[in-house]
């Protein structure tokens, strides 16, 4: 398997990685995006805990 | 014994339901991806034509399929909550709407991509690429118009609206290459059969398979977090392990 060629894609390396390399920032990016969300709404219900001393 | 079927029609049982289901489509997600790519660069022959420019045609076209699909879920969520103003069905559209921008954003990235190198431009305003262009905007769209609304039900039912009369734009994509002259090539799978090498078709299924999944498991993660949010006040939600436990704790 001759990588350089892999990687090369005939000429189209520009092309084809530009596509899927986007794609995976992508799908990396709305993860963390999901994941930040989720701390933070947990971060904001325990801080209204805190607050009122008590649960709502 | 009766059977209540819509048991999971609210926040408070389906957050828990939707956790538990993550796990289950993340994971072969990211094994038909493996799959589909494996099939796509490894076993899939090189085109006569398009060389090895081809292979973008494994992201593109289950890309567009998804952001399709994707907005009539959302569309079809946003009816029922308008509809039987059940709280969850709006939080469902919500939490589509931001996946499904994406995968717009993808299909027409991989497009004007795929476009330069074959057909000789980045961008036309032909039928089929403005109108997936007014997908994406149309998510943007419905987005922003939630998040400008101050009253979260209020929100949900201005979204819906959108949501539904944007609708009328799926068919137009998908008909354009039928209805009008088009740049973007005309349907290669027809009812009928498809001409696509074995497999060409095999990777190409298989990642669309894997983005379903992705989809899903995402949307799940982040109806739970909408779900957070928009309970916040509630008794059920504070009582919840993850919100109990004292600062520092991980979850």
């Amino acid at each position: 398997m001759n990588w350089g060629e892999f990687f090369a894609m005939n000429g189209y390396a520009f092309y084809v990685w530009g596509s899927y390399g986007v794609a995976l920032l992508v799908f990396a990016i709305e993860i963390l995006l999901v994941r930040n969300r989720r701390k933070q709404a947990l971060r904001n219900l325990r801080l209204m805990r805190d607050e009122t001393g008590e649960t709502a | 014994m009766a059977i209540n079927w819509f048991k999971y029609s609210a926040p408070t049982t389906f957050y828990g339901l939707a956790g538990k289901l993550i796990p289950f489509f993340a994971w072969p997600a990211a094994i038909f991806f493996a799959i589909g790519l494996y099939i796509g660069f490894f076993v899939a022959p090189t085109d006569a034509t398009q060389s090895e420019a081809y292979r973008i045609i494994f992201l593109h076209v289950p890309a567009s399929i998804l952001s399709m699909f994707i907005y009539l879920i959302m569309a079809g969520y946003a009816a029922l909550g308008l509809i039987f103003k059940t709280r969850l069905s709006s939080m469902m559209a919500q939490a589509l709407a931001p996946t499904g921008a994406l995968f717009a954003f993808i299909s027409l990235w991989s497009g004007a991509l795929w476009g330069k190198p074959m057909w000789g431009a980045w961008w036309v305003w032909d039928a089929r690429l403005t109108s997936e262009l007014i997908l994406l905007f149309l998510y943007l769209g419905y987005i922003a118009l939630h998040a400008s609304i101050e009253d979260v039900r209020r929100a949900d039912r201005a979204s819906a609206l959108l949501a539904i009369v944007g609708s009328v734009n799926v068919p137009i994509i998908y008909f354009s290459v039928k209805w009008w002259n088009t740049l973007h090539q005309g349907a290669t799978i027809k009812m009928t059969g498809t001409s696509m090498h074995i497999a060409m078709q095999q990777a190409m299924f298989a990642v669309l398979a894997a983005c379903w999944l992705y989809v899903i498991a995402v949307t799940l993660a982040r109806v739970r977090s909408i779900i957070l949010e928009r309970e916040a006040n509630t008794q059920w939600v504070n009582d919840l392990p993850e919100v109990k436990q004292i600062d520092g704790g991980r979850s």
